[in-house]
């Protein structure tokens, strides 16, 4: 365990990373409105490019793992802008390409990601197949030099602004239900596409459904091979196990002292009960903290490759995500009813953590079967 | 490098040298037996564990000990936990130095905490004033204690005391979860291991990510020594022994209720730990008045 310090080179790193912010922060537009979808993509991809100017658009790719980590905590505590609708091009997508894509493929789509020129929206959830992917029965035909898909996806971000879709499709109905799927980069202005935004219990549009209806795929936007999909996608989901909560977890922390002080000022500070919840949850997040930066190392040392660490993050960081905001509605009382208040649509949102990207219940299940070994369940 | 928050290779040598040493001298027969002798410390043991430097660990060479830091302590000490190892570990620790013979294992030193003290009649000197102690009928057949009545102006706990303690938590949390771990593999009803039923999976993992945010906690807190993280390492430790203990007894069903398993043993002492220092309360309260701040 011995050092949570940082080397020389990482706090140079650290220290022109927090002068640049401070220089440009300031300069950015004003953040559009949340169902502004084409401003939102013109702000995103802005905030992208700016990074790519300074030559930090690839710190989520080509950095170590510890680096990351400072980016993340830097950004977050400056108050920069989030991932947005970058998000599935540089974590998904991307790192998807970098790993299993041919040079043509790196060629095509990496720098565009990187310039904050294109956007990608991820076509993996169906109706049918949420926690249970491999379910997934969007169908697609090889046809000459195209695959022709038709069926429906669902939960994908920015699917109204997106560019491409990394979509996952069955190629092989007959093959164990691993084995016949395949990963495909479809252009979102194909004709057979049409998106239906979702309204989610937040009240905004922040997913889509997406229909295909004999959409033509060129061939040539398959990563891996045929039927090997499933290995392909692994690799991207693993990434995101890693580091992507880090700037969340700095959020969090940030959100409780600004719970504690609004406690103070309220007068609520002097319900013990209340206090000792929010010092409670300091402790959680302090954990969680340092829990990233263990996960981190020993990505480090296993050559970056995130380990099975993540899943016992994501439980309880999705749980004591949720905390933090319920926490919050005592803070604020009756305003805690108040939809413009801060706080009340976070607390909304906490509510997808515990589903999004593998139930609490499924990553149980992952912890006692891969990590403790019990036995599968007939 | 970088951040390198993982064990060094000395470390886990450490640790699993401890581990090798506890499960020789304080196996699961020397534990039934301390439960038959109930009030008796193995004075034998006690310089056993001296002589491997388990009360000299931070103490500088030049001075006799061993010259490791706090880091190195509380995997010393998680490993006690695990192993259920008996006696006033923390407080003899701490004495080593200060107190003649501690070091060494030749002395027992007990100290009084808040309103309890811990081994009073087996320890050859007391920390604080125990003149008014009443012994009480220990729930913990491991810990024999005695209560002060009307104590007043107890001293703020020792942080350090804090993070050794719940370093033993820690340890217990890591027990417990490979109890429960093995009893589901093997147990059968309905025709397959209990393991294999998702209610009894998800007790388990639950268990595992207790006690995994507990560890990093704790092995963090020992690095920066800061007292912040020395509470929140307590809070997650004790919730990770104790909810982890009774989650195991869960998990073995009516074997669990039995005396002859070992689980109430490690509940017992989780629940005896989780009193000391002023409890997880006053860490709470430390944590809340950092975030006023």
């Amino acid at each position: 365990m011995t050092d949570l310090s940082y080397t020389p080179q990482e706090e140079e790193f650290r220290g022109r990373l927090r002068e640049w912010l401070a220089k440009v922060l300031p300069t950015l537009p004003a953040k559009p409105a949340p169902d502004d979808w084409p401003g939102r993509r013109a702000y995103d991809l802005g905030w992208q490019r700016m990074l790519y100017d300074a030559g930090y658009a690839d710190v989520r790719w080509d950095a170590s793992p510890t680096v990351r980590l400072i980016f993340l905590e830097e950004t977050e505590k400056a108050g920069a802008p989030y991932v947005g609708a970058n998000f599935v091009g540089l974590l998904h997508a991307g790192p998807t390409i970098a790993a299993e894509g041919t040079d043509e493929q790196r060629a095509r789509w990496l720098p565009p990601i990187l310039r904050g020129e294109e956007v990608w929206c991820q076509g993996f959830s169906e109706p049918g197949a949420g926690s249970d992917l491999a379910a997934l029965r969007t169908r697609a035909w090889r046809d000459g030099d195209d695959y022709v898909v038709t069926g429906s996806k669902i939960w994908t971000s920015h699917a109204e602004v997106a560019d491409w879709c990394e979509l996952l499709v069955r190629t092989d109905p007959d093959a164990p239900r691993h084995r016949g799927i395949t990963w495909l980069a479809m252009p979102m202005d194909a004709d057979g596409v049409t998106v239906r935004p979702l309204r989610t219990l937040a009240g905004s549009a922040e997913f889509a459904e997406v229909f295909l209806d004999e959409v033509r795929v060129p061939a040539a936007g398959r990563v891996g091979a045929e039927n090997d999909g499933w290995r392909v996608t692994m690799v991207t989901l693993s990434f995101e196990r890693g580091t992507a909560f880090v700037g969340e977890v700095v959020a969090c922390r940030r959100v409780l002292g600004e719970l504690a002080a609004a406690a103070q000022r309220s007068g609520r500070w002097d319900d013990p009960v209340l206090r000792r919840r929010l010092g409670r949850l300091e402790a959680e997040f302090r954990a969680l903290w340092r829990l990233t930066q263990w996960n981190v190392s020993a990505a480090e040392a296993s050559g970056g490759v995130p380990g099975a660490g993540g899943s016992v993050f994501k439980l309880r960081y999705s749980h004591a995500r949720q905390q933090l905001y319920d926490a919050a509605a005592d803070v604020l009382g009756p305003d805690a009813l108040d939809l413009d208040r801060p706080w009340v649509l976070d607390r909304l949102s906490s509510l997808s953590y515990t589903i999004a990207a593998g139930t609490s219940q499924i990553q149980r299940n992952i912890v006692a079967e891969r990590i403790l070994g019990l036995p599968k369940g007939r | 490098m970088s951040v390198r928050f993982q064990l060094t290779d000395d470390q886990r040598a450490l640790k699993a040298g401890v581990r090798e040493l506890l499960e020789r001298r304080f196996g699961r027969e020397a534990v039934r037996r301390a439960v038959d002798t109930p009030g008796r410390l193995d004075r034998e043991l006690w310089r056993a564990l001296g002589d491997a430097g388990f009360f000299a660990l931070r103490l500088p060479e030049r001075a006799g000990g061993v010259g490791l830091g706090l880091a190195e302590a509380v995997l010393v000490f998680e490993e006690a936990g695990r192993a259920l190892l008996p006696g006033p570990l923390v407080a003899t620790h701490l004495a080593a130095g200060t107190v003649p013979g501690a070091a060494g294992g030749e002395t027992v030193v007990t100290a009084v905490d808040g309103e309890l003290v811990e081994w009073l009649d087996e320890a050859d000197t007391v920390l604080g004033d125990a003149q008014a102690a009443l012994p009480l009928r220990s729930l913990d057949p491991l810990t024999p204690l005695h209560r002060v009545p009307d104590a007043r102006g107890v001293a703020a706990a020792d942080p350090v005391a804090v993070l050794l303690t719940a370093a033993e938590q820690l340890g217990t949390a890591v027990r417990v979860g490979e109890l429960a771990v093995q009893h589901a593999r093997t147990r059968e009803q309905f025709g397959q291991p209990i393991g294999a039923f998702q209610a009894v999976k998800h007790l388990c993992a639950d268990l595992l990510a207790r006690t995994e945010i507990a560890r990093v906690a704790v092995y963090a807190a020992a690095v920066t020594a800061d007292p912040a993280d020395i509470a929140a390492a307590r809070l997650l430790a004790d919730e990770a022994a104790v909810r982890g203990a009774r989650d195991c007894l869960q998990v073995h069903g009516g074997m669990g209720f039995t005396w002859e398993a070992d689980v109430h043993l490690h509940l017992k002492r989780a629940w005896v730990r989780a009193r000391r220092g002023g409890g997880g309360t006053e860490s709470e309260e430390l944590l809340a008045a950092r975030l006023a701040a």
